[in-house]
């Protein structure tokens, strides 16, 4: 997760490996879990499944924050109009209930919609670390293809099984096009 | 895989959805090219062109109206709603197409929506913007609407009334431009990365990079991502349904013969999927020709864009049918008068027929595969659609508001040049804002393109290698 924390401990950020076929990715990254590495990422311009679960993420946080939202929105929206039609000001509209709970549920539906998306939205940005103004990746040279035509796979010198030259040999063991050493 | 083991599939086989031939850089290399060149086609210059022009016409009419008051429009007693609720429906609804493309399709697993799904995504934000005009200056003094329409604590103490469908609308509305934003961003994301990397200019690199917050297409943050993209376009699924429903309680809520009809609900939403398609076709054939866009927005595309409009419009027909049947059943003398005057004799003769002629008979040449591909006649069709669904707002609002249960209250409703210039302006706002959107973002969402590319998909370790060769084949 944390990119930032080990920059001062390490002398550069990590290797990285490109490749040419989502095929080759989702193979590494099999391949760099298997032989134990764990600060580890890969980088593709679009989703490609089963990518994140081969390199162990097993995180499932996005759904439970969405949920908590709509529950919050369901509160906030129906507990607006009891508080205000039953309990600040009640007012008699055409003799009708002043807890008319079947006029409240289009209010109460949109309000707990819209804290669910916000929930979606700024959960998924806060858990991704986004906005972030800086990352090491975007110092390889060919890693602006990675937003294009590329496939990108790091691992981090951070990570416990890390060797210099060791793990250079295993990514290049692993057909890329090149592995290039990525700064702070 | 066939069509009865799998209903979401196409009966049709496989069609593919991008021309064959691309690769990953082909097609961006082509889709940013759009954006990132120095060479904007002279048509973008005539249509920004137009609509900068109406968009002068709105500034000014809304001025006038500040100034003068809502007396300037035609509105009367007792037509105390007309042209400004007509055209806030008429956009509304016409916003609806873009999240039906860009959530319920996804949900259906549908992938041609792919090549549409940004565009209609910008034309319901600006949908939602011009409709958001008419009522918001409806109220002749929009700076106090805040404490009329959201729930303000003001130092009056006053909350609004929760049991009054304009209300539900405020939330509905909102909540609907709210949500939209944000798909549309979440969706942008991506391809603002692909921007940034692909900007010459220091000072565009800058730009789309702050706007894509540092994106690096993380397997995390995909798999993050995927999972945010799907569940929110499962909770627009509900919410764009709800919209139109609430827009029709304003009408099926009051006990005017002409809008309390149980059918409302349900015959708005597909009026509004009818007229949301129709303007997503208006909008897409133009676009397709200006940018050489025939790879991704395929004849097989505007085909099918063409059978949505066939059957939603078929199934407001139906509301039609029931809007009848049910005034004459209800055996309500005024429900009977006001159908009466609505379709033969009314004050408007003219409507009900034109509003038949545009929704019900010209879009039946879409049965016919010969002009659903020919893209003249079908221009024509949904030009006929996006009058006709206007029209339709009319005989609901203005014919039962004219002449309802008293003769001696009956009055004639006529606009005058200040409504037909609002009017006019909120089309040269939609104009200009889709013609600057086109111009500084990807109208095609470009990693949702790249993931149709066959090889996007590559064999999972964990399944077989025949099942993996089926799975490959279904997508």
């Amino acid at each position: 997760m944390s990119a930032h924390s080990p920059a001062e401990t390490t002398p550069y950020y990590g290797l990285m490996a490109e490749f040419d076929s989502t095929q080759a990715l989702l193979d590494a990254a099999h391949k760099v879990r298997e032989a134990g590495y764990t600060r580890t990422d890969a980088y593709s311009p679009m989703p490609i499944h089963g990518v994140a679960e081969a390199l162990g993420m097993k995180e499932r946080k996005v759904a439970p924050i969405i949920l908590m939202g709509g529950i919050t929105g369901m509160i906030i929206g129906y507990g607006l109009q009891y508080w205000t039609t039953v309990v600040d000001f009640p007012m008699n509209i055409g003799g009708r209930p002043l807890h008319a709970w079947v006029s409240f549920i289009p209010p109460t539906f949109e309000v707990t919609i819209l804290l669910s998306a916000f929930a979606a939205v700024f959960g998924m940005l806060i858990l991704n670390g986004l906005p972030q103004p800086y990352h090491p990746v975007f110092n390889a040279k060919r890693f602006s293809l990675a937003s294009k035509s590329s496939f990108f796979l790091a691992i981090e010198s951070a990570d416990p099984r890390f060797d210099a030259e060791k793990t250079k040999a295993f990514l290049e063991s692993l057909n890329p096009r090149e592995v290039v050493h990525v700064e702070h | 895989m066939d069509v009865t083991t799998n209903p979401t599939q196409d009966p049709l086989g496989a069609v593919p959805v991008i021309n064959p031939g691309h690769s990953y850089k082909s097609l961006t290399d082509k889709l940013t090219g759009i954006v990132l060149t120095k060479n904007t086609p002279t048509a973008w210059f005539a249509f920004m062109g137009v609509g900068f022009m109406l968009v002068m016409g709105l500034m000014m009419a809304l001025t006038y109206l500040l100034a003068k008051g809502i007396g300037i429009w035609g509105n009367n007693i007792p037509v105390g709603w007309a042209f400004d609720i007509i055209n806030f429906v008429w956009w509304i609804g016409i916003g609806h197409a873009g999240t039906l493309i860009s959530a319920i399709l996804l949900l259906f697993k549908q992938d041609w929506r792919t090549s549409i799904n940004r565009f209609a995504e910008a034309m319901t934000l600006f949908a939602v913007a011009c409709a958001a005009i008419f009522p918001v200056f409806h109220t002749g003094r929009p700076w106090l609407a805040i404490y009329w329409l959201f729930p303000y604590p003001n130092v009056m103490g006053l909350w609004p009334n929760f049991k009054s469908p304009l209300i539900w609308d405020v939330f509905a509305v909102s909540t609907y431009a709210t949500v939209s934003a944000l798909f549309w961003y979440v969706g942008l994301i991506p391809d603002l990365a692909t921007f940034r990397d692909t900007a010459e200019k220091p000072w565009l690199k800058r730009l789309y990079g702050v706007l894509a917050m540092g994106w690096r297409g993380s397997a995390r943050h995909w798999y993050r991502y995927e999972t945010a993209y799907l569940i929110l376009a499962g909770l627009s699924t509900p919410l764009v349904l709800s919209v139109h429903t609430v827009v029709s309680f304003d009408f099926a809520v009051s006990v005017l013969p002409g809008w309390h009809a149980t059918i409302f609900p349900p015959y708005f939403v597909a009026g509004a999927i009818y007229a949301g398609f129709a303007m997503v076709l208006t909008l897409a054939i133009p676009l397709r020709a200006i940018y050489g866009l025939h790879d991704f927005i395929t004849m097989h595309h505007l085909e099918n864009m063409a059978k949505v409009t066939l059957i939603t419009g078929l199934i407001v027909v139906y509301g039609y049918g029931c809007e009848l049947f049910f005034g004459w059943y209800s055996g309500s003398l005024y429900e009977r008068e006001m159908l009466r005057l609505r379709v033969l004799d009314g004050f408007y003769p003219w409507a009900y027929p034109s509003l038949l002629l545009c929704n019900f008979l010209v879009p039946q040449l879409l049965w016919i595969k010969k002009f659903r591909r020919n893209l003249a006649v079908l221009f024509t069709v949904v030009m006929f659609v996006n009058v006709g669904m206007w029209l339709e707002r009319f005989v609901i609002i203005v014919t039962s508001l004219s002449q309802d249960f008293i003769p001696s209250s009956w009055a004639m409703y006529y606009p005058t040049r200040w409504d037909f210039i609002t009017l006019l302006g909120t089309i040269g706002l939609f104009i200009t804002l889709m013609f600057l959107f086109v111009r500084v973002l990807p109208m095609i969402s470009i990693f949702e393109m790249r993931t149709l590319l066959p090889e996007a998909h590559p064999k999972q370790k964990a399944i077989g290698a025949a099942e993996a060769a089926e799975e490959g084949r279904a997508h």
